[in-house]
């Protein structure tokens, strides 16, 4: 197989006296959905919020195509192209939709914001994603439903040419149709060449839509699955801890 | 590149478009048209109860009481834009301008005596947005602090009478001298000349990037409206509106604090709309951590917008001074809740990340005529003051029921 967008090896973290991971091993590769699932505590936020940026690793390797990078701060992981996707989306409702998409990093022409290049860009990476359910990309947020800013925020990430993209329980707050409309998204990330490492609880989503099934259990990975090659009580004997799978 | 298949709201034909604006409106995306109709309300209710309300003097004279409000207005849009409120702004103004006339009249040269009180806008709006942004001080409370203590320091300045004279005749003449009548009729065709040339720019940009553009008919109908609306206003204006009959005592022309104002006025838009810092603001406003995480400085905006509600207010200052001719210890302390009711009536959003200038301005001339027309009736000052909270408790309930049907949400993160 091709060399990972990212490889995680041996990466720990402990907040004061509690070790929270205890020497974890990722793969991502880009093309592929990497579901991260495991029961509250097991550490995939720790791990997460690591991969970001936002709180650097103890120890560990962290392979980025390939090269060791450090990754100390969200500026450096956004550098190479790690973007994240909170939960809670961090979109401004007063904002239009191509406003929120270049928030931060908007474009100037001629000393004034460039809303037309900006507009055609955002446009363009929707479309990019096949999203269609938008009435028009200068819809302000506060009009959209949940699905639709889910939306909003994984383009917003696509635009800022990622090749790592991570969803913190992308359909957490959706009803059906929304989420089967973000998980089609999802897949589509991947279709177009993206690694994605999706955290959720939702076994039946990570069934649908994931390549691969990484497992914590208590801040180690204990299992990294092909989803073909396992099944529903196999991931939850790991998350729950009852089965032990050795590390290599 | 490839063709786009998503809207963006500018395709469509002039009856789509219009039907589009129209089912807008139907979701309670108003704009300025309830201050809009509250002008127009209030001029034909006090047109009709006096017959001095119409006539060319008052006209005049609207546009001169409505621009120092209209000013303080556009100040205290910037900190309400990110959710902020600045109570000390006409303080501010007023103490900057005790500094401005006592040094003048001690002999310093009047500019430089006029710089030195924009030193103390700036001053104030950096440790006011300080206080706020990076200490974490609520700007009620700070900013409470500075309306109380600024008044005393005006007493300082002052002295023992408390007035001070105005004798500055540049500064005297903002609101006492007018243009020629070419001179109006010149700023009109110069308002004419940029709001085209930024229509077409705005177009020019979109047909580059291959995006749709609104029917070209929208910028003739902008145009249009503003040739018909601004020229009655100059022709009004460039009329003698002296009561007197004795020849060489005419009084004529646009007041001269008119240009003053639409030159401020349009920078302010401006940068509110088309710059960065414009769009932080409105980022900060919406949802602060967002903007965070977004790489925006939020502290930065958030004390630069201080600075500059300090320095417009202190603009409004400048003209109070002009109109009044004198500086006095309780200057400026009124003027600001008028002016935060300006920004309401005109749908400026005290939750934050949500209103417009130029409706904020149309607010301020909601206040001012409300002011004007109340006193040529001959109503007292006390129901001047309750019909104006009134009219202020009833836009925020419009902004409020509004909201509500455009589905937003009023919660702040």
């Amino acid at each position: 197989m091709s060399v990972p967008v990212v490889q995680l090896s041996g990466i720990k973290k402990s907040f004061g006296p509690v070790d929270v991971l205890k020497g974890v091993d990722l793969v991502a590769h880009a093309g592929r959905v990497t579901a991260l699932v495991g029961d509250n505590g097991a550490g995939k936020s720790t791990l997460i919020k690591g991969l970001s940026g936002v709180q650097p690793y103890d120890e560990g390797q962290v392979l980025f195509e390939g090269q060791p990078v450090e990754l100390n701060s969200p500026r450096q992981a956004s550098a190479l192209g790690i973007e994240v996707v909170y939960q809670d989306l961090a979109l401004c409702e007063n904002l239009d939709i191509v406003q929120n998409m270049f928030l931060g990093r908007e474009e100037i022409s001629q000393t004034t914001l460039d809303e037309a290049s900006m507009e055609y860009q955002a446009a363009l990476a929707l479309q990019s994603l096949s999203v269609k359910t938008v009435k028009s990309v200068r819809q302000k947020v506060s009009s959209l439903s949940g699905g639709q800013r889910q939306t909003v925020a994984i383009a917003r990430s696509v635009l800022r040419a990622a090749k790592l993209v991570i969803l913190d329980e992308p359909t957490a707050a959706l009803g059906v149709a929304q989420t089967e409309q973000v998980l089609q998204l999802v897949r589509r990330l991947a279709d177009q060449g993206y690694a994605v490492i999706m955290i959720s609880h939702n076994l039946a989503d990570v069934f649908k839509v994931a390549d691969d099934i990484a497992v914590l259990y208590l801040g180690n990975m204990v299992a990294q699955l092909k989803t073909s090659e396992t099944n529903h009580n196999e991931v939850i004997g790991y998350i729950t801890g009852i089965s032990q799978q050795v590390k290599a | 590149m490839s063709e786009l298949t998503l809207k963006t709201g500018q395709e469509g034909t002039t009856a789509e478009q219009f039907r589009a604006y129209l089912s807008r409106l139907r979701a309670g995306d108003m704009g300025a048209l309830p201050a809009v109709g509250a002008l127009l309300v209030l001029v034909a209710l006090f047109g009709s109860l006096s017959p001095y309300f119409l006539s060319l003097i008052n006209f005049a004279n609207l546009f001169v009481q409505a621009a120092t409000l209209m000013m303080m207005a556009a100040a205290l849009v910037f900190v309400i834009l990110i959710g902020e409120i600045d109570l000390s702004a006409g303080v501010t103004a007023g103490t900057g301008m005790a500094i401005f006339v006592k040094l003048q009249i001690g002999g310093m040269n009047w500019i430089l005596a006029l710089a030195l009180a924009f030193v103390l806008a700036l001053a104030t709006g950096w440790v006011i947005g300080t206080f706020v942004a990076r200490i974490g001080v609520p700007s009620f409370v700070v900013s409470l602090a500075f309306y109380l203590a600024f008044p005393g320091v005006m007493l300082w300045i002052l002295g023992d009478g408390g007035v001070l004279r105005l004798e500055v005749p540049e500064v005297s003449a903002i609101m006492n001298k007018n243009l020629p009548a070419w001179g109006g009729w010149v700023l009109l065709a110069l308002c004419v000349v940029v709001t085209t040339l930024m229509g077409l720019w705005d177009r020019a940009r979109r047909t580059k990037a291959k995006l749709p553009n609104r029917p070209i008919v929208f910028l003739f109908i902008k145009v249009a409206g503003l040739i018909v609306l601004g020229g009655a206003t100059v022709a009004l204006l460039n009329m003698n509106r002296s009561q007197s009959v004795i020849p060489g005592n005419e009084i004529m022309g646009v007041p001269l604090v008119i240009p003053f104002a639409l030159v401020i006025l349009f920078i302010a838009t401006f940068t509110l709309d088309r710059t960065r810092f414009g769009r932080h603001l409105f980022a900060v406003g919406g949802n602060p951590e967002a903007a965070r995480r977004a790489g925006i400085k939020v502290a930065r905006i958030r004390i630069t917008a201080f600075m500059v509600c300090s320095v417009l207010a202190m603009i409004s200052g400048v003209f109070n001074v002009s109109r009044i001719g004198n500086v006095e210890s309780a200057a400026g302390k009124s003027i600001v809740l008028s002016a935060v009711a300006a920004a309401v009536v005109g749908g400026v959003s005290l939750f934050g990340g949500r209103g417009r200038l130029a409706h904020a301005a149309i607010g301020a001339f909601v206040i001012a005529i409300i002011d004007n027309g109340l006193g040529l009736i001959g109503m007292s000052a006390g129901v001047n003051f309750v019909v104006t909270g009134s009219v202020l408790l009833i836009a925020a309930t419009i902004d409020a029921l509004a909201r509500k049907r455009s589905g937003g949400s009023i919660a702040r993160t």
